[in-house]
């Protein structure tokens, strides 16, 4: 059974400079001076009763406002979403809340914002304060409660209301890690029991670990409604396509004698941009030296998002030391198999002077190639793992 | 898991029907309530007095009217208790109006993270209104037994269909004054002079036969002042409440030193009905009005806040 159905969504914003005044209005300041902007542009979503779709995109992708329209919060300029069930939305934790209240007062006014009767709050009511581990402050003002109290129990309302579906918003991240894992585990238990959850990130990890599907947004489009893996593959291009150009390429080293041509990323797959967990990667590196030069060294470094050193060699630690180089020639390096888990991955390569280390070329941050993971682990790089269970055979017969 | 009624369809459209909102608005009832419960809660948890001070308020009003209108000699009998029953209804239709309009903007952080039928919130400003209106009569009432002024029982139960006829009217003003406000928010203060100017306008604190009689003097049409949808509504209530159409006053003028001077017109029980009947039909077509002006307002109401 569908669960959630959105159909044709297109949201208008009305960007204008002079809003809000009726001075504004009257001098007809008001008209004229605005610029319409479509946040979504026709967008379908279809999920099923029982899926985890994750919504990827990058900030202004129209991710949150795609979560609203669906929530009900704001509503499409176009199109019409229909949702089966209850709807219990996490799209800020704890935003109902009053601070003149106390949390248990806020418990029930939260609650009824989801629809829900102050009989059934009331039966509810010890399991949301445990899972919020608030027992003792429950009937403290809320505006002295700490932020992490705050949000734990406004997730507590929201997961105990037994929705059918939820839809989050990036709010996984929010709490200590006991709290994060306690939230996780319990998405985990609404997956198995059937529930829809529907949820926005930005943080391919989230999806990888608990969506069945991922759509990714950019600039309002829908560019993929795909398995996690490819979609965050589909996001990760679209990520870079939003930033490029915009790197600073370092000068050229004056009065060298070698200068280095773009570097070619070989993927083994024509026609796609990644590869795949495992796989291997080749990568050409065009010179040209205008005198001979001996004893150079080539140095690679690949690095991870945060710029930590993944793997870092050079020829001389490789045992495979440079020829003398003359004229025009390519560099191939060959990388066999690449255990990372997905992620873009950039590259930093050096040619330097054996003795003296003087730098002679190199390109540092410009290059990087992309790994994607069809698996569901988690952690940067893949590490082949298989379970067994020994036991005595008369256990198990008995 | 969920039951059957929870797995009805829910929608969202660009527009919705009148009859899909009221429909809504019936289904969070208990958000209402809750969101009522909530203002008095907040507006009075701090103070040591708590609701006295909902009776302080007309309370005073009435003791500095009585002595103002006590010396300019423009009183009469038992002008107190005439003065009381405006006052406490137009007080709560004033605050109604005056809340309701800021309804949504001063929510703004429920607005833009929470679903539910934003109605909901100017109608929350206009029930805290007429809890203040039960606990104020509750001091008319005392009032009343204290001076053991008589009532007319005749005309004093049409007080159920006026307030019923300002509640919708308030309600319909508040709905339409909150989407309003969320786009031009001068309205809050252009309200506030438009309220006062209102009171005036209103047979309050001069009875409504004072205005038709200069009125009438003056070549016109007598019942002008019956445009003001507020004034049927006051005038029942005055009228079964203060228990007299015309009270006597000193006049020098007469041969046993007092006149009689009327107040209200002397008409039946169901001169008034009619009056508030007209008023409740153009109440609930401004209700629709108002939702149709809402529905359209409120899709932007998250992103314009």
């Amino acid at each position: 059974m569908t669960a959630i159905l959105a159909q044709g969504i297109s949201k208008k914003f009305r960007l204008s400079q002079t809003r809000g005044s009726i001075k504004d209005r009257l001098a007809g300041r008001g008209r004229g001076s605005h610029q319409d902007f479509w946040a979504l542009q026709e967008i379908d979503v279809r999920v099923e009763q029982g899926e985890t779709v994750g919504i990827l995109g990058h900030n202004g992708s129209g991710k949150s406002t795609l979560l609203k329209c669906i929530a009900g919060i704001l509503k499409p300029t176009t199109g019409s979403v229909q949702v089966r069930g209850r709807v219990a939305s996490l799209l800020e934790l704890g935003a109902g809340f009053h601070p003149d209240l106390t949390g248990r007062e806020n418990v029930f006014i939260n609650a009824s914002f989801l629809g829900i009767s102050r009989k059934e709050i009331e039966r509810r009511f010890d399991d949301i304060v445990g899972f919020a581990q608030l027992e003792n402050f429950i009937d403290q003002q809320v505006k002295y409660y700490s932020s992490g109290m705050f949000v734990r129990l406004g997730f507590a309302v929201a997961i105990n209301v037994d929705p059918d579906v939820l839809l989050v918003d990036e709010v996984l991240a929010v709490g200590d890690e006991a709290f994060q894992q306690k939230c996780l585990d319990r998405v985990e238990e609404f997956q198995r029991e059937g529930r829809t959850i529907l949820f926005v990130t930005h943080g391919a990890d989230q999806v990888r670990r608990i969506c069945n599907r991922a759509i990714v947004l950019d600039h309002g489009v829908m560019v993929a409604n795909a398995a996690p893996g490819e979609a965050i593959r589909v996001f990760r291009e679209h990520l870079h396509g939003t930033m490029s150009d915009g790197g600073e390429h370092p000068a050229e080293i004056a009065d060298s004698p070698i200068h280095l041509r773009e570097l070619h990323i070989g993927y083994p797959t024509p026609g796609r941009s990644s590869i795949d967990t495992g796989e291997g990667i080749d990568l050409a590196l065009p010179f040209a030296c205008e005198s001979a030069i001996d004893d150079a060294v080539l140095s690679l470094e690949v690095r991870n998002h945060r710029g930590e050193t993944m793997f870092a060699a050079d020829t001389d630690t490789l045992g495979s030391p440079l020829p003398r180089l003359v004229g025009d020639g390519v560099l191939h390096i060959r990388l066999d198999h690449v255990p990372l888990l997905d992620g873009t991955y950039p590259l930093s390569l050096q040619l330097r002077h054996r003795h003296d280390g003087q730098v002679l070329a190199l390109r540092e941050g410009q290059d990087a190639f992309e790994v994607t993971s069809h698996t569901r682990v988690q952690g940067q790089v893949m590490l082949p793992t298989t379970v067994t269970v020994e036991m005595s055979p008369e256990e198990v017969a008995r | 898991m969920a039951t059957s009624i929870d797995q009805e369809l829910r929608l969202v459209l660009p527009r919705r029907s009148v009859r899909q909102h009221l429909a809504d608005l019936w289904k969070y009832r208990e958000l209402w309530q809750q969101l009522v419960r909530k203002e008095l809660h907040v507006r009075y948890q701090k103070s040591v007095l708590g609701f006295a001070w909902s009776m302080m308020n007309p309370l005073f009003l009435l003791v500095v009217y009585s002595i103002v209108f006590g010396i300019l000699g423009a009183s009469f009998s038992w002008f107190g208790i005439w003065l009381l029953a405006g006052i406490l209804v137009w007080n709560f239709f004033a605050t109604s109006l005056s809340t309701g309009t800021q309804a949504i903007t001063s929510n703004g952080y429920l607005v833009g993270k929470v679903n539910f039928p934003r109605e909901v919130l100017p109608l929350a400003s206009v029930g805290a209104a007429f809890v203040h209106l039960l606990l104020s009569s509750s001091l008319m009432v005392a009032v009343l037994l204290v001076t053991r002024f008589h009532v007319d029982w005749s005309y004093l139960w049409l007080i159920i269909p006026a307030v019923i006829t300002l509640v919708v009217l308030a309600s319909a003003l508040a709905i339409l004054l909150s989407a309003v406000n969320v786009y031009a928010r001068d309205t809050t203060h252009l309200l506030d002079l438009v309220l006062l100017a209102w009171f005036w306008l209103t047979p309050i604190i001069y009875p409504f036969e004072l205005v038709t009689e200069k009125l009438e003097n003056g070549g016109s049409w007598a019942y002008w002042h019956l445009l003001n949808p507020v004034a049927p509504i006051l005038m029942a209530i005055q009228r079964g409440v203060y228990g007299e159409p015309s009270v006597s006053i000193p006049d020098g003028a007469s041969a046993t030193g007092r006149s009689m001077k009327r107040l209200l017109p002397d008409l039946s029980q169901w001169w008034y009905l009619r009056n508030i009947g007209i008023v409740f039909a153009f109440a609930c077509l401004l209700l629709v009005v108002a939702i149709k002006v809402f529905d359209r307002a409120e899709g932007n109401f998250a992103e314009v806040m």
